[in-house]
């Protein structure tokens, strides 16, 4: 068997060893970069910036529900230029606040954490393979992303109808986002979800090409690291779902500046159908954004209890499930546009059935930890922390799966503290926990255990002070999308804001363990994890070399999907 | 060995994976004819369904031999923000049989000074009545122009079909709204 793929060996053998080193100067490297670990870090530096953009952004909200009544929306919306004493401004400025959060924290930063940063890090590494299968459509699909963003920061400060900036929510639902909001900013806004959209749909294609066609020898797909294939779950959702997001908005789009009239009445057109599209794209997004959090958690709870994880295939395609079924649920984000009771029933029962490739995940993971000689490393106290928080998130996802219970709780804070518990503490969680696993092999430096540890439990506090409350809120009828409520809900918003902002002293932390690691942190060693780390990209040095893998790594016989790396056994 | 090459292979992916994106953006794209078929073909939405003079005679028939339940239907009209027509129902509620032709009337005024050309939007609620509400003729089923102060009378001929009565989704429904929305069909729409 072939052990070296041709193609790759772009240079003679004698060079092989300068040439895994050899690195292009500061501009080329970082702004033309087609090295999938570059670009990788270039994804994560990214994403957190956008996060602090986002968390700010959730700060000011926090800070304005703290107390009933209208305290500082008058002083954010004269920062922008209008006029802050008027109660339509403030209001248009609530949902330029919450469009902003949501759109950033879903488009700008769990995505490109989840998918650009650790995917391209971490699939090549793990798979085998010197790059990824296009290393400059992977370039593209990183700058596109980084315009997007802009091009949604700008949105903020151009007219958005009742005031400055488009306020439409995430969902950009019409007719709201049509004849409602005139003015350019809403414009922007779309054409920065085109421009994310496209970014990703490249990255999607280039993930599934590499996974399918650049595997080790050896490495079947039944022998794939479960991170791996996470990745290629979502890689499959975001290229069936993205492009009907794309559809819906460019129809938005045209029924806002060229007359068509797809979502208005008027000329025939009907305004549920936007919802209809909007979320059979917002579904699998949701699955888009935890898929890769379960793949790596599967990775930490294998390592830490050192033991093979529980059920390998029945995770893989417990993920493939939930990517399928992902697509036929859609319509319980909407039950209250008048569904009739069957339709109602149908989707709580599909959307239930979710329940079971999920459990088998939990399941797993507590299986896997279960005899295992466990060891509390950080990734791996992140990683139960985020096994605890998305049961929490994924119990009340079924309360709202209830077509009858949701006609209740639609809209409230129940399904803020709901999604909140999923993506905020799980997705976050589980990439605090990637974070902390590989942050020595990507950076080369150790970071401090100790900080780490403080950063959980700091973060685990906050934001569980910041959403359990809602739960309460929600459950009272306090609805969602307002900046005032009545002053029964004032004792459980205050303390929500409280846990704000010990969630804003973790995230204090986690830039001091970064300039620790910086300053102080010592060189790791290539499998620092040790006996549990089983995956390729630990039989690299940390960090890996620019260019690693020139000689392909060869998947044996004895070498299992739970162990890539360990050698021939001497009695074989 | 054959000389597809890696480089050959992820193009082809590449390509498949492109397609599949590019596919369900036509997916999209079709959704909209589709949904609206959908709606017409199922009463989603309460969408009401169109009748002719014979299928209302057969339903009179069935209404016949299955005794008489009826429904208080109840008319409703509005107008759309930029329509600067006078528009409401000639009877707000009227009885009638499983299964009987009943004729109801609208009327509907220009108050501007220019003549308008309006289109009605339509639905039931509840949701479930719209593929059992039938309509024989309508002023919905075609655009009305009004000249400036013009008034005029409007009839909708419907009934209730009786194959409402085998569902169990129309258990317990009594009264059905018949509503109407005029908008403007000779301007931009925004």
């Amino acid at each position: 068997m072939a052990t070296t793929a041709e193609g790759f060996d772009a240079h003679h053998e004698d060079h092989a060893h300068d040439h895994a080193d050899h690195k292009p100067g500061f501009f080329a490297r970082w702004f033309m970069s087609t090295n999938h670990k570059d670009i990788g870090t270039l994804y994560l530096i990214f994403a957190i910036i956008a996060g602090i953009v986002g968390g700010a952004i959730s700060g000011a909200m926090r800070v304005e529900l703290a107390q009933p009544g209208l305290q500082y929306l008058g002083t954010f919306v004269d920062m922008l230029g209008g006029d802050g004493t008027s109660f339509d401004q403030q209001g248009h400025m609530w949902n330029v606040l919450i469009t902003a959060h949501g759109l950033i924290m879903v488009f700008f930063m769990v995505m490109p954490a989840m998918i650009g940063g650790f995917g391209n890090w971490f699939v090549p590494l793990m798979i085998g393979a010197p790059d990824m299968a296009f290393p400059r459509m992977n370039n593209i699909s990183f700058w596109l992303t980084v315009a997007g963003f802009c091009s949604l920061l700008f949105s903020m400060f151009v007219p958005g109808g009742t005031g400055m900036g488009a306020g439409v929510g995430w969902t950009v639902y019409a007719p709201l986002s049509t004849s409602g909001s005139v003015g350019p900013a809403v414009d922007f806004a779309i054409f920065a979800l085109h421009l994310a959209g496209a970014g990703s749909i490249l990255g999607a294609t280039n993930f599934i090409t590499t996974i399918f066609n650049m595997r080790a020898p050896g490495m079947t797909l039944h022998k794939m690291p479960l991170f791996v294939w996470s990745v290629l779950v979502t890689a499959f959702l975001l290229l069936l779902a993205l492009p009907v997001l794309a559809a819906a908005i460019t129809m938005l789009l045209t029924d806002r500046n060229f007359g068509t009239t797809f979502f208005d009445p008027a000329g025939g057109g009907d305004p549920v159908l936007y919802q209809h599209l909007f979320w059979f794209f917002g579904h699998p997004e949701v699955y888009i954004m935890i898929l890769p959090g379960f793949g790596m958690i599967s990775q930490i709870v294998a390592t830490f209890s050192k033991k093979p994880v529980f059920g390998y295939l029945g995770m893989a395609y417990a993920m493939v499930a939930i990517g399928v079924v992902g697509f036929i649920v859609w319509a319980h984000h909407m039950y209250t546009v008048g569904l009739d009771v069957n339709t109602k029933m149908y989707f709580t029962a599909a959307t239930m059935v979710i329940a079971v490739p999920t459990g088998i995940k939990i399941f797993s993971w507590i299986a896997t930890m279960w005899g295992g000689s466990i060891e509390f490393k950080s990734p791996m106290v992140w990683a139960m922390g985020f096994i605890f928080l998305f049961t929490v998130g994924g119990v009340t996802g079924v309360v709202l799966a209830n077509g009858g219970i949701d006609d209740n709780l639609h809209d409230t804070y129940y399904v803020v503290a709901h999604f909140h518990y999923v993506l905020s503490l799980g997705a976050v969680t589980s990439m605090f926990a990637g974070w902390y696993y590989w942050f020595p092999k990507m950076f080369g430096r150790w970071h401090s255990e100790f900080l780490a540890h403080l950063h959980f439990w700091v973060f685990f506090v906050g934001v569980n002070v910041i959403f359990f409350p809602m739960h309460f809120l929600g459950l009272q009828g306090m609805a969602r999308r307002y900046p005032d409520y009545t002053p029964a809900f004032a004792y459980w918003n205050e303390i929500a804001t409280i846990g704000y902002m010990i969630m804003a002293v973790s995230i204090v932390i986690f830039f001091v363990n970064i300039l620790y690691a910086i300053f102080f942190g010592k060189k790791p060693e290539a499998n620092y994890w040790g006996e549990g780390a089983t995956t390729l990209e630990w039989s690299l040095s940390s960090p890996p070399p620019f260019h690693q893998f020139e000689t392909l790594p060869v998947i044996e016989e004895h070498h299992s999907a739970d162990d890539h790396i360990s050698p021939k056994p001497a009695n074989a | 060995m054959a000389t597809i090459t890696l480089e050959d292979r992820n193009k082809r992916t590449m390509l498949f994976g492109f397609g599949m994106a590019l596919a369900m953006l036509g997916m999209g794209y079709a959704a909209v004819p589709l949904y609206n078929l959908f709606c017409r073909v199922t009463g989603f939405g309460g969408t009401t369904q169109v009748a002719s003079e014979s299928d209302a005679a057969l339903a009179e028939q069935f209404a016949a031999s299955a005794g008489g339940v009826s429904y208080s239907i109840r008319f409703d009209a509005n107008t759309a923000r930029n329509m600067p027509w006078e528009f409401k129902p000639v009877q707000v509620t009227d009885t009638v049989a499983i299964g009987q032709r009943d004729m109801a009337f609208y009327t509907a005024r220009n108050n501007s000074d220019a003549p308008i050309t309006g289109t009605a939007t339509f639905n039931v609620e509840p949701e479930q009545a719209g593929r059992y509400f039938n309509k024989i003729q309508c002023f919905c089923f075609t655009e009305q122009t009004l000249q400036p102060g013009e008034e005029i009378r409007m009839p909708v001929l419907y009934y209730v079909d009786p194959a409402a009565l085998d569902d169990p989704n129309m258990k317990g429904v009594e009264q059905i709204t018949l509503s109407y929305t005029f908008h403007r069909a000779d301007q931009d729409p925004s």
